[in-house]
């Protein structure tokens, strides 16, 4: 017996049998002339000979590739129909050292994949994606692709592809080409050997470029399907060559590989003790979690409403802020829904030696209405005996209640006074104090000092808090005669 | 520990980060957009990936593959857009990945509005997309829980190898209140085993939900279910608030849950023994603790934001031995606990008015 000589064998990184295939192990599920098969075998050469197969995760589609994993000894993801680009994308953002590819078909890719392959290559993805184009749905028994020519009959379009009623041929290496990101992009075809030997040389520079770091690379492979188109391998291989290839431009659409920059590596990931001032967290514990709960006796349910710009929201949060320091239960809700975008705004406050329960305040036992659309709508729902402070000289006549406790005071003109109107919701904080005893100055003020930014600012809002305070006072003095 | 004043969408971020999160794939839509935002900034912080996808369809495949990865990954939407990424949810439950999905109701069905509901509870809690699976679903009342549920979260989805939502209003996603973020330790994940990491050591790891026998689809279908159950046993969370002596029971999650509340104040008052059961794990769905709380129960109330979906759930629990009440409000509209309160007198006669009126009529 002569000496055999093993010129071509199956490449190390395709399993020798295909034992997750379950039966017929020796071979392939593919049909006989199907170009998948060589496609997979020119994949499998590239990544033999680029060393890269413990790093690679092939990514299968939906469709004839679907089975890539019963091949491929290397890592395997199998996905949804279409988002192999996004599931690659996921999958190399959480391991920069992989090697990532995607085979997709003309159904997958091109149809309802386009907006994944469309933005993965936008975003200039790292991942290799190889794209089989047989211009036909193979698996699911013969349907028109995007990429099927005009005239072609196919299960669903049997008097042939119309151009009105079905549109043209989709050119995904031209539309992949018009990005910017993309660094390799180019069309190959399986129509004999010499095109098979261009194949394998655009494939292997599509890894390589992602093996650099250089970016996202396509291939499109023009591949015959014999057994849907019904002819003989032969055939097929010519309608590949000659048809196909004519309506498809073979060549390289993009090779930016020889002067792309590698993409710079992920910065290493922080220490976990690192995290608190990552996310700034507090350090210092507020004075009320070492101190006993508050023991007071306390059950504020705040409305503060106004105009959008007027502070509403920060008033809400420096009185919640304090109630915390001072050891209460606080709770602050924004108004929320279509009001946010509607120029007004109210925020809800409850302040409890208790756990909150509802955070919703729909009866206030204190309402803060800085203008009168406000008074006007929350008025109503002020419990009897309850304060009100509202931003003005005085309280219009047909919003009076004889059973309120309501003052009126223009605190954004005494906010003026001292620097800006800006402060004028640290104006009313001042007036609330001074009226409620309901929080002490000293937890206030160290409330203000975490929550403005800058000092300028809190320098502003403390001559503002002081302000409000002496105007309420002298307004408590002046009302102690004329009740309202 | 120091608290922080912060609203929930921003606890759960930042809980999520201190869970080991370091991948976030988001699409914008409102009343989510505070979570990605959020997330865009901490997560790249924190050594991981913020990406704003092309659409919640991308995005949901982008957690797939993170998830397939080996990294603790999440996203965030609304209605519309969980319903987008509801076939991705299914290729994750079958394919057995751990993430964490995040829904911030808002009104719907279709556009809807931006306000706050509770209308996507049967999508969340009954599957959502195609086939025999569940998400695990957690519900966060306060800000507090925004932060803890979301490390239960990202512990129920490896301990599972499932997919979990956590499932939330506005209101709760909007309201700030204090949060204690440092009394559990942060957390690193480990590369799990069955992970696809581009390695030589995960190199036969596989991720697929493709099961072409029916024989060992059926084994995987069974497998799932058998997970779910064993959820039921052991991960089913609640709170009872003064049900001790309760006989009127309501129930209800979220913004409710913390509404029911007032009203269960407002009856005591008024001399009815009302309390609450606030289920936190949606599904599993605490059974069990109805059907415990059945002999002491004369009617079961529940409120929703929406025309009535987790009612059935408590209709199944109970089992017709005890009449189930609803109210609820939808479209954003927000329920008072002043409005529910006064149909509550209208719908619920205490045992002891009965027996009394009996009694009179017996004479």
């Amino acid at each position: 017996m002569p000496e055999l000589k093993v010129t071509h064998q199956k490449a190390e990184c395709l399993y020798d049998s295909y034992e997750r295939k379950g039966e017929l192990t020796h071979q392939t599920h593919y049909c006989p002339g199907c170009g998948h098969g060589i496609t997979m075998k020119l994949l499998a050469e590239t990544i033999d000979e680029l060393g890269i197969r413990d790093r690679v995760i092939m990514v299968s589609p939906v469709g004839c590739s679907v089975f890539l994993y019963y091949y491929f000894d290397t890592g395997n993801v199998q996905v949804a129909h279409g988002r192999a680009p996004a599931v690659a994308t996921g999958l190399k953002r959480a391991r920069p050292d992989s090697i990532v590819i995607s085979y997709q078909g003309d159904g997958d890719l091109a149809a309802i994949g386009s907006a994944e392959i469309l933005h993965a290559a936008n975003r200039g993805e790292l991942i290799t994606c190889i794209f089989a184009n047989n211009a036909i749905y193979g698996m699911t028994g013969g349907q028109m692709a995007p990429t099927t020519l005009l005239g072609k009959k196919t299960t669903t379009t049997p008097f042939g592809r119309d151009k009105i009623k079905d549109g043209y041929p989709l050119h995904i290496s031209e539309v992949m080409s018009s990005l910017d990101a993309p660094v390799f992009v180019e069309r190959v075809a399986l129509g004999n050997t010499k095109q098979i030997l261009a194949a394998k040389k655009a494939i292997r520079k599509a890894v390589e470029s992602q093996v650099k770091g250089l970016g996202f690379s396509l291939v499109e492979v023009l591949s015959p399907c014999p057994t849907i188109w019904k002819q003989d391998p032969v055939e097929a291989q010519r309608f590949v060559r000659e048809v196909m290839a004519d309506i498809y431009p073979l060549g390289n659409k993009r090779d930016r590989t020889a002067d792309a920059e590698p993409h710079p590596a992920p910065a290493p990931e922080p220490a976990l003790s690192e995290l608190p001032a990552i996310l700034k967290l507090p350090k210092e514990p507020a004075p009320a979690d070492a101190a006993p709960p508050n023991p007071r006796e306390v059950d504020y349910r705040i409305k503060i409403a106004g105009f959008g710009g007027q502070g509403v929201l920060l008033l809400g949060q420096l009185l919640a802020e304090a109630g915390m320091d001072d050891g209460l239960a606080v709770s602050w809700l924004p108004s929320y829904g279509p009001e946010m975008r509607s120029g007004t705004s109210n925020c809800h406050v409850r302040l409890n030696n208790r756990p909150v329960d509802s955070p919703v305040v729909t009866r206030s036992n204190i309402l803060i209405a800085l203008n009168e659309p406000s008074l006007q709508k929350f008025v109503s729902l002020a419990e009897p005996g309850s304060l009100v402070l509202y931003n003005g000289d005085s309280i219009p006549a047909e919003f009076r209640r004889e059973d309120l406790t309501m003052h009126a005071l223009p605190f954004f003109e005494l906010a003026d006074e001292v620097g800006t109107a800006k402060a004028g919701n640290v104006v009313v904080l001042g007036a609330l104090l001074e009226v409620t005893g309901l929080l002490p100055d000293e937890t206030v003020d160290r409330a203000m000092a975490r929550v403005v930014k800058g000092e300028k600012w809190l320098e502003i809002d403390r001559k503002a808090l002081s302000r409000g305070k002496q105007a309420m006072a002298a307004s408590l003095g002046k009302e102690a005669a004329c009740h309202v | 520990m120091p608290k922080q004043l912060i609203k929930g969408n921003d606890a759960l971020v930042k809980g999520s980060v201190l869970a080991g999160c370091r991948a976030f794939y988001g699409y914008p839509i409102t009343p989510a957009n505070e979570i990605a935002e959020a997330a865009a900034y901490y997560i790249p912080l924190a050594g991981g990936t913020f990406l704003q996808a092309e659409s919640e369809v991308a995005a949901i495949n982008m957690v797939y593959g993170a998830a397939s990865a080996g990294i603790r990954s999440m996203t965030a939407s609304s209605g519309p857009g969980i319903s987008l990424m509801s076939e991705g949810i299914s290729y994750l439950a079958g394919a057995e990945l751990p993430c964490v999905i995040v829904n911030v109701m808002r009104g719907g069905p279709g556009l809807g509005n931006i306000a706050p509901e509770q209308g996507d509870y049967f999508q969340a809690v009954k599957g959502g997309g195609h086939g025999c699976y569940h998400c695990l679903v957690l519900a966060p009342a306060t800000a507090q829980e925004m932060c803890d549920l979301t490390r239960l979260a990202f512990d129920l989805a490896d301990k599972y190898r499932n997919p979990v939502m956590i499932l939330v209003d506005g209101y709760t996603g909007q309201m700030m209140e204090p949060v204690d973020f440092l009394s559990t330790e942060a957390h690193r994940r480990r590369l799990p085993e069955w992970a696809v990491a581009g390695t030589a050591e995960t190199r036969h790891n596989m991720v697929t939900s493709l099961i072409i026998q029916a024989d060992g689809l059926e084994a995987h279908v069974r497998k799932l279910e058998a997970k779910y159950i064993r959820a039921e046993q052991e991960e089913t969370l609640w709170e009872n608030y003064r049900t001790e002596d309760a006989e009127l029971v309501f129930v209800g999650y979220g913004i409710v849950a913390r509404i029911l509340k007032s009203v269960v104040e407002m009856l005591r008052e008024r001399g009815i023994r009302a309390g609450l059961l606030r289920p936190i794990t949606l599904f599993p769905f605490p059974s069990a603790e109805f059907r415990r709380l059945i002999p002491q129960t004369e009617l079961f109330y529940v409120v929703e934001m929406s025309t009535g979906q987790m009612v059935e759930d408590v209709r199944l629990a109970v089992e017709g031995a005890r009449p189930v009440a609803f109210q609820g409000r939808c479209g954003g509209n927000v329920p008072t606990a002043e409005e529910i309160f006064e149909k509550v007198l209208r719908d619920f006669q205490p045992r002891a008015a009965k027996t009394a009126e009996e009694a009179l009529t017996h004479a």
